[in-house]
């Protein structure tokens, strides 16, 4: 894994672990942030540590992330992000879990875009996959989910 | 011997049947590469809701032990090890399914599994009511550094740097204070109205185990999963049992290394996977037969992994700390109803406990039993395109965080957490120690808290955190294990760049 790599990863941990001690030790009351202060204490130290080593260029557990790897989740990440944190409650769970669970398939299914039987069968396990998640969360555990267009 | 008076419970219809289910479910899991035991444990939480304490742990705790034994089948078929634990049983596992011994791998991969599990379990059964005696003499002191050592032996054990182990340990303990404090009602780290309420257990455990594992699917790309499943022939049952007793030794150090290393939080299954397959080679008076397709190697590596899933349980039971990160979802299952492990558990919860455990051990005859022939379509399922089971535990994932209260706030806290710790893992961050951190954090703030305020009455702070047999022993186990952990990581660095030098 390359340094910068690992000076990014290592840094954002390191800023969230300033956070932290920041505002353990400014907020009040006093009493409650004790337990926070003693872990931001020790979680600053480590993050700084981790930091300077890879400044350093000293890091060297974990493989990061390749270009590859990179471009490959993207899509998914992306479909996913709408997913999770607009299209389940805006569209309601069953159309939007329908809508992405096509398009993760359509994504990443290695077999031919170009084969109308290909398209078929996603579209096919999608209706059933879609259909027992309906059967098991709606009918057998009585979870109600947020509904706002179809079902 | 309270254990015999909770047996009938097991068979009552429907613990059986969820007993039956979790089995075969588990063991189809198992099978498919990329779910963890872990993850399917995490996944499953949310249909125990609706059921009786009891009832949810029989289905979780049946997943457990199946999924491990599961992953034998696609490192026997495919090649390809369903969970780390099953690392070991693929160096002679798939040879002898190339020389068209599938069969008779698998079964004895199933019976293994079973002697291992039982006797796993066994010891679970005797040493667990002694140590929950035991810790009743704990006081708040105690139960701190114990919940600090929880942290800190899977953060420094578990972990490739001792640094990141820990860090991620400390990482899990900041967001377990995340939301208002108990005592004085404070808000605490409360950035988006989504924490109000601090991070929910089980919709943490499912995005920081579920999603990282969907983000590798999608990082794999548009790939074809290129394995083929070995087509298994017919083999007697019967040989492969007489097969199973010819080898006593390879039994009965998977089962025993097994056992140990499952008393110890933070080592996994594919620790003892690998050390039992090793300890065996080196007693074997066949030794250059391993690695070709030879018996002994399934049998101690099968017999090791599931030994260490009833020990594994232990420190959960008796003293509430999870040694493993699937005990660590178990003790998520429990807390959703209300119960905590230790005295507790079996003073006022007999039931619970006693029925949990025995269906653990029903588990391991059923699995031996189902899996037999649940192995050939376990392994057809192994074979279903990432793309499929990428979307599928996504979907779970949103649907389980959403059901554990129906709050969009869970779904969204648990696909950051679950993003965030994809990206940590790929920096050699690792999701366990932050696990026990966000689990174990509330039993350490309370118990400091507790601990703070007997202090200020009597003896001072200091003297009664850092004094005492039972502090002082806790305390060097904490030091020891860190220290231990970095000593390693020094010598392997140090054998490595000396590789590299002379390459």
């Amino acid at each position: 894994m390359n340094r910068s790599q690992h000076i990014l990863g290592s840094g954002l941990v390191f800023a969230v672990g300033i956070w932290v001690t920041w505002v353990s030790y400014t907020q009040s009351p006093a009493e409650a942030f004790l337990f926070p202060r003693l872990i931001a204490s020790v979680f600053v130290v480590l993050a700084g540590w981790t930091f300077g080593k890879a400044v350093l260029g000293l890091s060297k557990v974990g493989s990061g992330i390749s270009r590859t790897m990179f471009i490959s989740m993207v899509p998914g990440l992306a479909v996913m992000t709408v997913y999770v944190f607009w299209a389940a409650k805006a569209l309601g769970f069953y159309t939007a879990t329908a809508i992405a669970f096509f398009i993760l398939l359509s994504l990443y299914d290695p077999a031919p875009h170009s084969e109308g039987k290909t398209w078929v069968k996603r579209a096919v396990i999608t209706a059933v996959f879609v259909a027992v998640m309906y059967g098991l969360f709606a009918k057998l555990l009585s979870v109600y989910t947020p509904r706002e267009i179809l079902f | 011997m309270d254990f015999i008076f909770y047996f009938g419970d097991v068979f009552s219809p429907l613990s059986f049947l969820l007993l039956l289910g979790g089995t075969i479910g588990g063991l189809i899991l198992g099978a498919t590469p990329g779910l963890s035991p872990t993850m399917a444990v995490a996944l499953l939480i949310p249909f125990t809701f609706h059921l009786e304490a009891v009832q949810g742990l029989i289905l979780l705790g049946a997943a457990y032990t199946s999924t491990v034994a599961g992953g034998a089948v696609s490192a026997i078929l495919l090649k390809i090890p369903g969970a780390p634990a099953n690392i070991a049983t693929t160096l002679d596992g798939h040879k002898m399914a190339k020389q068209g011994k599938g069969a008779k791998a698998l079964q004895l991969s199933f019976l293994a599994s079973a002697v291992g599990g039982i006797f796993g379990v066994l010891l679970l059964i005797f040493l667990t009511p002694v140590l929950a005696q035991w810790a009743l003499a704990f006081g708040p002191s105690h139960l701190f550094w114990l919940a600090i050592l929880g942290v800190t032996v899977i953060g420094s054990l578990d972990s490739a740097s001792v640094v990141k182990g820990l860090l991620s340990g400390c990482i899990g303990l900041w967001l377990a204070t995340i939301g208002f404090d108990d005592i004085m009602g404070a808000q605490r780290f409360i950035f988006h109205p989504s924490l109000g309420g601090g991070i929910n257990i089980i919709a943490a455990l499912i995005g920081l185990f579920a999603i990282p594992q969907v983000l590798t699917m999608f990082a794999k790309g548009r790939r074809a999963s290129g394995a083929e499943v070995i087509e298994v022939q017919k083999h007697s049952v019967l040989d492969a049992t007489k097969e199973l007793l010819r080898r006593p030794r390879a039994l009965g150090i998977g089962t025993i290394t097994g056992s140990i290393i499952g008393l110890i939080p933070g080592v996994g299954g594919q620790i003892a996977g690998l050390v039992a397959y090793d300890q065996t080679k080196k007693f074997s008076s066949e030794k250059e037969k391993f690695g070709q397709g030879h018996s002994e190697g399934v049998i101690a590596a099968e017999s090791a992994n599931n030994a260490m899933v009833g020990p594994s349980l232990v420190p959960l039971l008796t003293l509430s700390i999870p040694g493993s990160p699937t005990a660590a979802v178990l003790l998520g299952g429990l807390l959703i109803h209300g119960i905590f492990p230790g005295s507790d558990l079996f003073d006022n919860h007999p039931d619970v406990a006693w029925t949990f455990i025995n269906s653990m051990l029903v588990g391991q005859v059923l699995m031996c039993l189902f899996g037999l022939y649940v192995a050939g379509l376990a392994a057809r399922v192994a074979q279903v395109p990432q793309s499929v089971m990428a979307a599928i535990v996504l979907a779970l994932s949103v649907f389980g965080a959403y059901s554990v209260q129906s709050s969009m706030g869970d779904v969204y806290v648990m696909a950051c957490l679950g993003i965030g710790m994809y990206f940590l893992e790929r920096f050699g961050f690792s999701a366990a120690p932050l696990v026990l951190g966000l689990i174990l954090g509330p039993i350490a703030e309370s118990n400091f808290i507790q601990g703070g305020m007997i202090a200020d009455a009597t003896v001072g702070k200091a003297s009664y955190f850092l004094s005492g047999g039972l502090n002082i022993f806790l305390i060097a186990v904490v030091v020891a294990s860190i220290a231990y952990s970095a000593w390693m990581e020094l010598r392997t660095r140090r054998h490595t760049t000396k590789e590299e030098a002379q390459a």
